[in-house]
This record gives structure tokens, sequence and C-alpha cells, in this order.
């Protein structure tokens, strides 16, 4: 396999479910689309803030195309201003004092033509909003804006954390179209973080489950979602008796789990649990 | 009114403008590295900054005149070799009311730094901005509220201030005579209606100040996201 992004690191996690190492031996193929995906608390954004550098970490290193972006053991740090990513955070973090083509033209390199610009913002189809605020956006659409502003640079490798997360289905599949017709167009070497199986299937070449800081499973996103194990969002928690009852939503679905009050304790609502 | 009405009320204001434009230039820094720092030093940094609002302003005042005497080391080293004079002179006063000042600055701009989320920052370098771009361009401009507080607070704080000015400046027309200390001069001497000209103009400015800062930062929070 071709080692265009090799990420080999260790770092000690502190979660709601106490601490453990983020352990990652990864090598990733140029213009290949990754999903990262397992239960909340896994390490999967701290990874994605690894290879952004906007973490270090404890031990091993980060190589992009033959260049050190991280070596502990040399002590070699590339701050996140001299790689080539593009970050889309979960809740956007675009600038409120600039407009969305502000927030755009902040992003671009000195030397840059403006005219970079212009091409986003016609390809992402924002020249309606130009003009306007992020907090006169709806989610989808600021979430448009942070892609837009991720890529204005012409990144190497797209970082994007659950950024479709907190979008309603309908716009969330007009992302998802999105990000399959730009991986498509530019073969963009991009890694997603995310809890749900169709944005897998649709978007991913590869699909990597994270456990308590290790990959436990990876391959192609059939053969990995058709394994025994799934993800379901945590909906809602009853007790009965030395029992609870957790109602749980797996794409639309909605099942069952009765479980132990000892078992049950550390979940709460909303969490995404595997269940296998 | 006599010129000295005047000349007071010109040079309260002139310590007030000096006194706030320097301490937006260091206070700015100070208040993006705290919020910034996690050293263990930091609380004893913090601390030392918010003396002034909890120290009577005398004891500023005795330590400063303490240090800016000719007889001790660093009085008679600016004095010897810069030539630079700090008690009883307008410098001095403006290096007091600094210090006096300083957390009025300093505590509003951290808190507004502290409060922003930290992937505004991060979105920044990771789109290859430096830290200095991204305190300018993107963190700066999202505390307005913050910053005009801290000026504020800072400008009618030492228009207000009394103690300090009056242990390290006393009561020199022209050079260290401050409006606050001209009503208790006055006051002394039985010249209530002078007082009260200083009193009312020190009331009316503070209140047309406040009404403007309300004002502003109403618009402000109308228009920004939450």
């Amino acid at each position: 396999m071709n080692r265009y992004l090799s990420i080999h690191i260790k770092k000690e996690l502190h979660t709601a479910e106490g601490r453990f190492p983020l352990s990652v031996q990864l090598d990733i193929e140029k213009g290949e689309f990754v999903a990262l995906t397992g239960p909340s608390g896994s390490g999967k954004t701290t990874l994605l803030r690894l290879i952004a550098g906007l973490t270090k970490s404890d031990q091993g290193q980060i190589l992009f195309n033959d260049t050190v972006w991280s070596d502990h053991s040399k002590q070699q740090f590339l701050p996140p201003q001299k790689r080539s990513i593009g970050f889309v955070f979960q809740d956007y973090a675009l600038f409120p004092n600039m407009t969305v083509q502000q927030n755009l033209t902040f992003a671009l390199d000195k030397s840059a033509p403006s005219s970079e610009v212009e091409n986003i913002i016609e390809m992402i189809d924002l020249t309606a909003l130009a003009n306007r605020f992020p907090h006169q956006l709806s989610g989808g659409q600021q979430q448009r804006v942070a892609l837009a502003r991720a890529l204005v640079r012409k990144p190497k490798i797209l970082l994007l954390d659950e950024p479709l997360s907190a979008l309603d289905t309908a716009m969330r599949e007009r992302l998802q179209d999105d990000l399959k017709r730009l991986h498509e167009d530019y073969k963009l070497t991009t890694i997603l973080v995310t809890h749900n199986e169709k944005e897998i299937f649709k978007l991913a070449d590869r699909a990597i489950v994270l456990e308590t800081g290790k990959i436990i499973d990876k391959g192609n996103p059939e053969d990995i979602l058709s394994k025994k194990g799934i993800f379901a969002t945590i909906q809602k928690m009853e007790i009965d008796g030395k029992n609870v009852k957790l109602t749980c939503q797996r794409n639309g679905d909605l099942l069952t789990l009765i479980l132990p009050n000892k078992m049950a304790e550390k979940y709460q609502v909303g969490e995404v649990i595997f269940i296998n | 009114m006599s010129s000295l009405f005047w000349e007071t009320v010109y040079l309260t204001f002139k310590l007030a403008t000096v006194t706030t434009v320097l301490l937006i230039i260091f206070g700015i820094p100070t208040a993006y590295f705290l919020s910034k720092s996690q050293s263990r030093w930091k609380p004893f940094f913090e601390a030392l900054i918010s003396m002034p609002i909890v120290l009577p302003p005398t004891v500023i005042g005795f330590y400063l005149l303490l240090l800016f005497s000719p007889e001790t080391i660093l009085g008679s080293w600016l004095q010897e070799s810069l030539n630079i004079e700090l008690a009883f002179t307008f410098t001095g006063l403006v290096i007091g009311s600094i210090i006096y000042s300083f957390p009025f600055m300093v505590n509003p701009i951290q808190s507004g730094l502290q409060n922003l989320p930290p992937n505004l920052a991060e979105a920044s370098y990771t789109l290859g901005k430096g830290r200095f771009e991204t305190l300018w361009k993107v963190l700066l401009p999202n505390i307005k509220p913050s910053i005009l507080t801290g000026f504020i607070l800072s400008f009618a704080h030492t228009i207000g201030e009394f103690g300090v000015v009056l242990m390290i400046g006393g009561n020199i027309p022209g050079q260290t005579r401050v409006a606050s200390i001209a009503i208790y001069d006055e006051v002394e001497s039985l010249n209530y209606s002078l007082a009260n000209k200083y009193s009312l103009l020190l009331f009316l400015f503070s209140f047309v100040v406040l009404v403007f800062i309300y004002s502003y930062n109403r618009r402000l929070n109308t228009f920004s996201p939450k």
C-alpha cells in the first residue's frame, strides 16, 4: 500500500470512560476516502486533531508523503499552519465577525488569486449567501460554508469531524452528495468521522472502527458493517427494577436493550453505543 | 469659569486618555497570554494584577511614592541616569494610573477571550494563520463588547481615582491637580460652588458614557449570534 499519510502514534486519553491510551497504526493512500467510526469517547476526534496538529502525541510519528508532521522521539512537530490540511469542525467554527465571502477570503493564502474564492463559492453554490453573516445562515448552510472554507487553500488532506451530525436527514443527504461529488472530482484524500452507517456506505472506500483507543476493525464498508456489530444512539433510558431498559435508534429503526444497572451506569441519553 | 477650572478638567481628561491608550497597548497582550496560559504561576499573576481592586488606593499610592522617591535605588537611578522624576509629576501619575486601572482593562478582555469557543482560533490555525493574525482578525473582533467595557471602565476609573493621585501626585495646578483632588480641595476651603461644578461635570460625563456603553452593547448583542 502507498504510504501517503502514515500514522503511528500513542496518546493518553482522559474520557468519561476513564483513562486509556489511543494507540493507532494507520496508513492512508492518496485519494482515499476513509470513514472513522466507533462509540463516543473512543478517540476519533483526538485522532483527527493529532493529524491536524491541534493536539500533540505522547509517542510515535505522523508522516505525510515522507515529510515529518510529527515525530516524538526527534522532538519534531510541524504546527497546523504548515500542514496541508482542511479541517471541518463539528460545530462549524465559522468566524462570526465575517461574512461568508470574508470567511473564505480570510482562508486564502496571500499569494493566491482572489478568483479562487469565487470558484469555491460557485462550486459549493454559495453565491446567494456570500454577503451574509454566519448567524444569518441555517445549520446546513453554515456547514457548506465551513466545507468551502476548508477547501479554499486546496489542502492535500481533508479532515471532517462529524460535520453532518447536527443536520436533519434531507440536509444531511444533500451534503453527502456534495462530499461525494467533490471527492470524485478532486480525489482529495479525506478522513471523515461519522456515526452514520449510510454515510459510510455512500462515501467511504474504507471504514475504520475505533474502540477505547484501538482500531478493532478495518476494511471495506460493506464487510465491516455486515458483521454483527451495529451502532445505535440511545434515545431513552428507563430503570426497571435491577435492570435498565435502553431504547436505541439506528438509522430510523428503534431497538430495545435490557442491561443490568451496573452495566448501564456508564451510558447516557444521546450517546452512541456499539452493540454486538 | 476660571482658567484654573478648565486647566484641571483638561488635565483630568488628558490623564485618563493617555492612561487608557497605554492600557490598551499593554492590556491586550497581557489578557491574551493569561487566557492562553496553563502555567502554575498564572494565579500568582492574576492575583497581582487584581490587587488594585481590593487594596485601598492609598496603599498603592504609598508604595509607588516610596518607589519613585529619589532615596530608593529605582528612583535615584531614574533621576540620575535618565533624568526622569516620577514623584509629583504627570508621568508619575500616568504610571500610577496604569497600575491602578490595569485589572479593569485586563479582566474583561481576558474573560472575553476565554469565553470564545476554542475552535475559532484552531480553525484559523488550520487555515494557515499565525497567532498574531488570529488574535487581530478573529479573536479581538469577536470580543468587541469586552474591549469596550475594559476601555470605558479604565477611562472612568482613572477619572475617578483619588487616593493614588493624592499620594504620588499631590495637588499641583496644571501638573497633577485632577478634578477629584480639586473637589476635595475646594470643599476643604469651603468653596462649595466650584466643588459643585467639578462634581456636576464628572457626574454628567460618567452618566453619558455609561448610557453610551450600555446602548452600544445592547446593539452588539442584538446583531451578533449567541
